[in-house]
């Protein structure tokens, strides 16, 4: 069976999906990266996707279930390596991506990691006062 | 309209997808259409294929090439003998899913191809005819 390989790199995970999943892999790949989640404390993942070059909804709903799993477990995941024509045939299809954090690349992705898990007070500037 | 080329893949597997995939892929860089309408193309067959496989139990995808004064043109009918669809409208609603998806499979597939045709019967089966043109 497929194996989707999670790396470590500084204080971040990184997991890069090179072939298309199907339901058993997205499976996989989310119960493998909630454990490593886990068990390194990590507090950022990295979702590398910049080798596929077709994304259809079935893999935007697996991108949008690990963000929101990583979320729980107080991570927040970054997409990046969205290719050109990818993003446009994703907002064709109707797909934004609305809740998922993108970035260009890698280098990208973990500075804007960095800088939100640097100030958690400034998350959001929406929403009125308690 | 000239009919050039066919072939008929049978779609049963995740690996049957991503050979569809993979040679949808091939004929359209073959016939000259460009990244976008490439990656699009092959996008909506991922659509279709995926749920033909997880609503239709399978089915054949016959790819056809067409031409038309000097443009080429990729076609692929997908047909299933599935439970088929009851209310076509309804399905090809964004958001309407009868299964954990999104809900965008056929209606954004036709926004992504030039030609798009469904026709379905229930207990009989689903039949999905898309072209795209150069």
């Amino acid at each position: 069976m497929e194996h989707i390989p999670i790396l470590k790199i500084g204080e971040f995970l990184v997991v890069t999906i090179q072939t298309d999943v199907d339901d058993r892999l997205a499976l996989t790949l989310q119960d493998n990266l909630t454990n490593q989640i886990c068990k390194k404390g990590a507090h950022g993942l990295l979702i590398d996707i910049s080798s596929l070059d077709v994304v259809d909804s079935f893999m935007g709903r697996v991108l949008g279930n690990i963000t929101a799993m990583s979320r729980l477990l107080g991570a927040e995941a970054v997409v990046v390596g969205i290719r050109p024509a990818v993003a446009i045939t994703l907002v064709e299809l109707g797909l934004s991506l609305g809740k998922i954090r993108t970035a260009l690349n890698l280098e990208k992705g973990m500075e804007l990691l960095r800088a939100s898990l640097g100030s958690p007070e400034k998350e959001s500037s929406h929403g009125s006062p308690e | 309209m000239v009919l050039r080329n066919n072939k008929i893949v049978h779609l049963h597997s995740l690996e049957d997808i991503i050979h569809l995939r993979h040679s949808t892929r091939t004929w359209a860089i073959e016939l000259g259409f460009n990244l976008i309408a490439q990656t699009k193309l092959v996008t909506a067959v991922s659509e279709l294929a995926r749920n033909m496989l997880n609503f239709g139990g399978g089915g054949t995808v016959d790819i056809e090439v067409l031409e038309k004064k000097n443009y080429k043109g990729l076609r692929l009918s997908f047909k299933d003998h599935g439970p088929g669809i009851e209310d076509i409208e309804q399905a090809m609603k964004d958001g309407y899913t009868t299964g954990m998806g999104l809900g965008l499979g056929l209606g954004g597939s036709m926004r992504l191809v030039n030609e798009f045709k469904i026709s379905s019967h229930v207990g009989e089966g689903t039949s999905v005819v898309i072209t795209m043109w150069q």
